[in-house]
């Protein structure tokens, strides 16, 4: 089955004619991602790449039966993007865009709760279920089917991970990203994969920055009769405090906010830590015993 | 994006909150002007740079008589000022604030900002304030309160309320400190604010509520709706090397080691400082080539890095999922050319034609050192550097 994307999904692209959109949309098409149109304002009824454009969110599922989108929209305008999507009420939006101001954010955040929308992102390379398909911008061919399923907050780690695991393969990739406010977290995740019978082990990569780290720790150590071996790695030791690096959720602020605290939560939690992102495969094997 | 003291005032005032009156001054001659405007008996005057711990480093002083004033500035401006919170060689004074001192009767500790927690914002305050917060917080975390706002949520009058009976206060001090609370929300939900810090928070003569030091960063990827904050940044404030880096929409930050980095990635580019610091070396710089990471764009970076004289050999990282590694490898070696490269370079590409473009590395004649894994990288580079 793996998680978020499945072989039942069917996907549009929210600034689908867009450069963005357009060539991530080829990739994601390539890769036999069930793309079943896409979202430009003021371009509906023409066709792109193939498929259908519509106008609206609800035009596109009216006529696809569309349930899950990628948002490709420009900062400014992404956080109406995935409201729009959520009114619409699909299963799952994975916003890409980087760069989307806090404060739209925090508004997505109030209007999302209590509606059956999973957000994923933004700031994110997405999702990518290895021969089903991928919403976003993870490379397909560094990805192989199997059974371990990733979790992380930075892109291209994820990517170093899908590389290190090749031989176990990974049922789901998922790119939570560096954002402060964002929708689906570590514990959401986690969640999603114990509870998938195709995933065997978990990799989290985290960063310094928030807590959210800390709150997947927690969660592991809750488990009791179901739970499955999990390893980590959390970016960011040599950082220097209170200086922002790249990701917008990358500072350290507090005492629970650094790579160090979180890595020995994670440890007490019975997680396989890598000192390094290059030992992160190892880690996973170890966790496993293979 | 942070801002000065005697700007973040000025914002505030715009929402109605009760700020000190004040000028801010670039040169002495301008003080005097500004003096007999003021006509308060006493002055404070305080060197404007972009981090805290100005007062023990000689960065504020109380004021008695124009004379005075004059002379304080004067020695101010042009200043070194150097705090736990600035680099070892510190912060030049460029700009001065003088502004009303008071009498102050109470100080309070009061701040907003963005909770990555609750996907809102939380305000934290504390009765003991015009001290160091972060030793309040170890020594008596009791003294600290928390308010956490729902996200997009607002402050409510009863939440302000709280506030203020937390504070032990009363009657008008009361009502005042309360009105100021819920403009200062008002201003940091308008302007799309990340941070606005009150220390002190005060209550002075008469029971006026006056907000005495102010400290306020600003979201940036709000700063195109944010016209008037953004025209406040203070370019003097940054690293050479940060700006021309923001100029090419490069994600740069200069540290205090000897190593160059250039990656693709801020989760690689920390996990590469990391590695190299796990192996005894020291990044020069974190350095994430954002976007996609195009001939051009390398080169571009390659060039800022290498002109870094702090550092002594660098090292590229690139996973390039989509991006072709023969394309990077050209790229690499006309920047090469360009600069005559005589510092070890170690590269790491995976990616796409990977083999083509380590040969195009080998065959360059520059010392291009192309290694097959992140682990070699590190490893070569931190061995390399200590030569």
């Amino acid at each position: 089955m793996a998680v978020l994307l499945t072989k039942e999904s069917k996907v549009i692209c929210q600034g689908f004619t867009g450069a963005q959109g357009t060539f991530h949309s080829e990739r994601a098409i390539e890769y036999n991602t069930n793309i079943v149109g896409g979202v430009t304002p003021e371009k509906g009824g023409s066709k792109h790449l193939n498929v259908p454009v519509f106008n609206t969110v609800e035009e596109a599922k009216k006529v696809t039966g569309c349930n899950a989108s990628g948002v490709f929209v420009p900062p400014p305008f992404a956080a109406d993007a995935i409201m729009e999507a959520v009114e619409a009420e699909l299963d799952l939006v994975v916003c890409i865009t980087d760069g989307i101001p806090t404060s739209d954010m925090q508004r997505v955040r109030r209007e999302i709760r209590g509606s059956k929308t999973r957000l994923v992102g933004p700031n994110c390379p997405g999702v990518l279920t290895p021969g089903v398909g991928k919403i976003g911008i993870i490379p397909g061919h560094i990805c192989k089917p199997g059974r371990i399923g990733v979790v992380s907050r930075s892109g291209t780690l994820s990517y170093e991970s899908a590389v290190q695991t090749a031989e176990l393969g990974q049922s789901t990739i998922i790119g939570i990203g560096g954002d402060p406010v964002n929708g689906t977290n570590f514990v959401d995740a986690l969640e999603l994969f114990l509870e998938d019978p195709e995933t065997d082990g978990i990799v989290l990569i985290g960063e310094i920055g928030g807590t959210a780290e800390i709150d997947g720790a927690n969660f592991i150590k809750s488990w009791k009769d179901n739970k499955k071996p999990v390893a980590a790695f959390v970016a960011g030791a040599a950082a220097p405090k209170g200086r922002k690096l790249g990701h917008a959720g990358a500072i350290v602020n507090s005492g629970d906010e650094t790579a160090d605290a979180k890595k020995e939560a994670l440890r007490s939690a019975g997680v396989e830590v890598a000192d390094t992102i290059t030992r992160i495969g190892d880690a996973m094997r170890k966790a496993m015993g293979v | 994006m942070d801002i000065h003291e005697y700007q973040a005032k000025q914002l505030l005032s715009k929402f109605g909150v009760n700020v000190p009156p004040g000028e801010v001054v670039y040169q002495t001659h301008e003080a005097e002007n500004i003096l007999s405007w003021l006509n308060e008996d006493q002055i404070v005057v305080k060197a404007q740079v972009h981090a805290g711990g100005r007062g023990k480093a000689g960065g504020v002083k109380v004021c008695k008589g124009d004379d005075e004033v004059v002379k304080t500035v004067d020695k101010m401006i042009g200043m070194n000022i150097v705090t736990p919170q600035t680099t070892e060689s510190g912060k030049t004074v460029r700009r001065v604030y003088l502004e009303k001192a008071y009498n102050i009767k109470k100080e309070f500790y009061f701040c907003i900002t963005v909770d990555r927690e609750t996907g809102g914002n939380t305000i934290v305050y504390s009765k003991k304030g015009g001290v160091n917060i972060e030793e309040i917080a170890e020594k008596t975390p009791k003294e600290i309160h928390k308010l956490k706002i729902s996200p997009g949520g607002d402050l409510l009058t009863h939440h302000a309320r709280t506030i203020v009976y937390n504070l032990g206060l009363s009657g008008k001090t009361a009502k005042g400190a309360q009105k100021n609370i819920l403009s200062i929300y008002k201003a940091f939900t308008s302007l799309d604010a990340a941070l606005i810090e009150i220390n002190p928070f005060a209550i002075v003569e008469n029971d006026e509520i006056v907000m005495l030091d102010c400290k306020a960063s600003f979201d940036d990827n709000a700063l195109y709706r944010q016209r008037q904050v953004a025209e406040m940044k203070d370019e003097n404030e940054y690293d050479p090397l940060e700006l021309e880096a923001a100029r090419h929409d490069l994600n740069y930050v200069k540290l205090d080691g000897n190593i160059g980095l250039m990656v693709n990635g801020a989760g690689l580019s920390m996990a590469t400082m990391d590695i190299i610091k796990y192996y005894g070396g020291e990044a020069a710089n974190f350095m994430d080539v954002a976007g996609a990471a195009t001939p051009e764009r390398v080169a571009a970076a390659f060039k800022l890095i290498y002109r870094d004289s702090d550092v002594k050999g660098i090292l590229i990282n690139i996973f390039g999922g989509m991006m072709r590694c023969n394309d990077i490898a050209e790229g690499l070696v006309n920047a090469s050319k360009e600069v005559g490269l005589n510092k070890p370079l170690v590269v790491r590409l995976e990616g796409t034609n990977v083999e083509m473009g380590m040969e195009i590395l080998k065959n360059s004649g520059f010392p291009i050192k192309p290694v097959e894994t992140m682990e070699e990288a590190a490893q070569k580079v931190v061995e390399l550097v200590k030569k």
